[in-house]
C-alpha cells in the first residue's frame, strides 16, 4: 500500500510543556483516518507540524515517502485547521483563484468546488460577509481545488449550528466515497464513528492507540438482555464462562462476552434453560465506549 | 518569481485601502509637476519657480528624487499593513498549508517591495525627463544624461527603507503598532545621537556614527538639494555663509543602506521560520 505520511518519534515542546511526545504513526492512501484526543492532547499541535506552521523539537515526519520537500508536498494536500483563514475584503472566487496560484493549479476547478459545497449562488460575495457555516465550506472548497492526495480537517464543525455541521458531514462523507484519504481530528466521537476507519488516539502528546477502528478494543462485544425472570437469568450467565462481566442497569442486563458468540446461540442457550428473551440486542462498544475505556488507563 | 509577483499582486489589488493609496502616491508624484505653475506677482517683483533653475538638467535629477522620496510614506504604510494583516487575518498560516514555503513568502514580499522602489524611480525618471525638456536651459545629451546616479541612490533609498517596514511588520505584526514603532525609531535615532555627542563621545565622532543608523544612512544617500540652488547661493554670500558643495552620492552610505536592506530581509526570514504560528 502507498504511504503517504510517515511520523517518526514527533516531539514538540512550548518551554516546559510536552505538547506532543515521541508520536509515530504512519498514513496509508486510500483509508479514513480519525485523530481522536481531548481538548490539548496535542492533535491541532501535530497537524501544525506536519504542516509546516508549527517547528518541531525533534523525530521527523516525511511526505510522499520523502521524495518532495514538506511545502512542495503540501500542494497535493488539502487541510483546514481550526477557523478558515481568508481574506476579509476579497470574494470567493478572488480567494480561491488566490490559492490556485499558491498551490500552482489552473483556476478553472474553482465553480466546480463552490458548488459541491453548495456556495455557487454567493460566489461574488465578500469573505466577511459570509456566516461560519459558509466559511468554513468555503475552506472545504479552497482545500479540494487540487484535487488533493489527502485531505487533513481539524476540526471541521466546531461551532456550527446542527445544520451546518449535517452539510459538513455529507460533504465529507461524499468525499470519502470518491476514495480521497482524509485525516479527521476531532473530539466529537460520533464524528469520527461515522466515517472513520482508522484511528490513532492522542491523551496529553502521547499515542495511546493507532489501527483500525474496529480493532480498539480485544473485545467481542457484549448483548442486551431482558425477560422476565431477570433474577434467574442474572445467575445463570454469572455461571457461565463465556460471559465476563455483567451488569442490571433498571430492567435490563447487559452481558460483556468473553469469546465470540452469535446472538442466536444465546437465544437457543437461553431458551434450553427455560427463559424466553423479551429483548436481545448484540452489540459493540460505540467509538465513545471504547475511547473513554482506553483513556482512563 | 511572475508567479510569487502575481500572487501578491491579488492580495495588494483586491484591498480598497492599498489601492486607494498606491494610486494617490503616484498622483502625489505626478503633482511636483505644478510646482512649476507656481508664480508670485508682487508689485514689480515677478517670481516663476521653474524659472529659477530647479528644473535645469542635470539639477533636476537631485531636485526630484530629493522631493518624491518624500512621499514614500504612503508606500511605506501598504507594505507595513500589507504584512501585519497576513498575520491578523491568519492569512500567513493558510498560505504555507496551501504550499507556499516561507522563503517564497518573503520573497514574494521583497519582490514586491523591489517593484515598488522600481516604479517609484521609472515614474521619477520619466517626470523629470518631462518636466527637464519643458524647462530646463540646457538640453544638450551630455547634460542630461549626467547625475544619473541619483536614480540609483533613490531606488536604493526606497528599496532599503521598505524593507524595513516589511521588517516592522513582521516584528511587531499589528500594522498600527508597526508604523508606531516606525515613527519612535526616527526620534530613538536623534536621541541616540544626541546621548552620544553629549556623555560619549565628541559630536563629530557621533555624527560619524549616526551614519550607520539605518533611517539616517538613507536620508544621507541624498543630500537636501536647496543649497545648491544658484538663488540660494547667491544669499548666502551675501550674509557672509559658505555653504558645502558635497552633494554627491557617496559609496559608503550606498554600501550601508545595502548592508541594512540584507540585515533586514534576512531578519524577517529568520523570524518567519523560528515562529510557530
Amino acid at each position: 500500500m502507498e504511504t503517504i505520511l510517515t511520523v517518526n518519534h514527533l516531539s514538540k515542546n512550548y518551554g516546559r510543556v510536552q505538547a506532543v511526545k515521541d508520536l509515530s504513526f504512519t498514513i496509508e492512501k486510500g483509508n479514513v483516518y480519525g485523530i481522536l484526543g481531548p481538548n490539548g492532547s496535542g492533535k491541532s499541535t501535530t497537524l501544525g507540524i506536519i504542516l509546516n506552521v508549527v517547528n518541531r523539537s525533534s523525530g521527523d515526519f516525511s511526505w510522499f515517502d520523502g521524495t518532495v520537500s514538506t511545502h512542495e508536498a503540501l500542494k497535493k494536500v488539502g487541510a483546514i485547521i481550526e477557523r478558515p483563514n481568508f481574506y476579509p475584503y476579497m470574494t470567493a472566487v478572488q480567494n480561491l483563484s488566490l490559492v490556485c496560484k499558491i498551490k500552482d493549479v489552473p483556476a478553472d476547478k474553482i465553480l466546480e468546488k463552490l458548488e459541491i459545497v453548495g456556495l455557487l449562488d454567493r460566489k461574488d460575495s465578500k469573505f466577511k460577509t459570509y456566516s461560519l457555516g459558509m466559511k468554513q465550506r468555503l475552506a472545504i472548497a479552497s482545500a479540494l481545488l487540487n484535487d488533493p492526495e489527502i485531505l487533513i480537517l481539524d476540526e471541521p464543525t466546531n461551532g456550527l449550528d446542527p445544520q451546518g455541521i449535517h452539510q459538513i458531514r455529507e460533504i465529507i462523507k461524499k468525499i470519502a466515497q470518491q476514495g480521497t484519504t482524509i485525516l479527521l481530528a476531532s473530539h466529537l466521537l460520533d464524528e469520527v464513528e461515522k466515517v472513520c476507519s482508522h484511528v490513532v488516539i492522542l491523551q496529553k502528546g502521547e499515542k495511546l492507540y493507532s489501527g483500525p477502528v474496529d480493532e480498539m478494543l480485544a473485545s467481542h462485544g457484549f448483548f442486551e438482555l431482558r425477560c422476565d425472570d431477570m433474577e434467574k437469568l442474572k445467575n445463570l450467565l454469572e455461571e457461565d464462562k463465556r460471559f465476563g462481566k455483567i451488569i442490571l442497569e433498571t430492567d435490563t442486563m447487559t452481558a460483556y462476552l468473553e469469546e465470540e458468540m452469535s446472538a442466536v446461540d444465546l437465544n437457543q442457550w437461553a431458551f434450553n434453560q427455560g427463559l424466553v428473551l423479551s429483548h436481545l440486542v448484540k452489540r459493540k462498544e460505540s467509538l465513545e465506549e471504547q475511547f473513554l475505556t482506553l483513556t482512563k488507563k | 518569481m511572475k508567479r510569487l509577483l502575481h500572487i501578491e499582486f491579488i492580495k495588494l489589488w483586491n484591498n480598497r485601502a492599498s489601492r486607494v493609496l498606491i494610486i494617490s502616491y503616484f498622483v502625489l508624484l505626478t503633482f511636483i509637476a505644478l510646482v512649476a505653475a507656481i508664480k508670485f506677482d508682487i508689485g514689480p517683483v515677478e517670481f516663476h519657480l521653474a524659472d529659477q533653475g530647479i528644473f535645469n538638467f542635470p539639477y533636476i535629477w537631485h531636485f526630484n528624487t530629493f522631493i518624491t522620496a518624500i512621499f514614500k510614506l504612503f508606500l511605506a504604510i501598504v507594505i507595513v499593513s500589507m504584512m501585519a494583516n497576513e498575520y491578523s487575518n491568519k492569512t500567513l498560516k493558510q498560505n504555507l498549508i496551501d504550499g507556499l514555503s516561507k522563503k517564497e513568502f518573503i520573497a514574494s514580499k521583497f519582490l514586491t517591495v523591489l517593484t515598488f522602489a522600481g516604479l517609484s524611480t521609472v515614474f521619477v525618471f520619466v517626470l523629470s525627463m518631462i518636466l527637464g525638456l519643458i524647462y530646463s536651459d540646457y538640453t544638450e545629451a551630455a547634460i542630461i544624461f549626467r547625475d544619473m546616479e541619483f536614480l540609483l541612490a533613490f531606488f536604493i533609498k526606497l528599496t532599503g527603507f521598505f524593507a524595513f517596514c516589511l521588517f516592522l511588520g513582521i516584528l511587531v505584526k499589528r500594522s498600527a503598532f508597526a508604523l508606531g514603532f516606525l515613527i519612535l525609531w526616527v526620534i530613538l535615532e536623534q536621541i541616540i545621537f544626541g546621548l552620544l555627542g553629549w556623555k560619549v563621545v565628541s559630536w563629530d565622532m557621533a555624527d560619524k556614527i549616526k551614519g550607520f543608523f539605518p533611517l539616517e544612512s538613507m536620508s544621507r544617500l541624498i543630500d537636501e538639494p536647496f543649497t545648491r540652488l544658484g538663488a540660494v547661493q547667491a544669499v548666502a554670500n551675501q550674509v557672509g555663509e559658505t555653504l558645502k558643495l558635497d552633494y554627491e552620492v557617496r559609496f559608503t552610505e550606498t554600501l550601508i543602506t545595502l548592508v541594512w536592506t540584507t540585515l533586514f530581509i534576512y531578519w524577517s526570514f529568520a523570524l518567519l521560520k523560528k515562529r510557530d504560528l
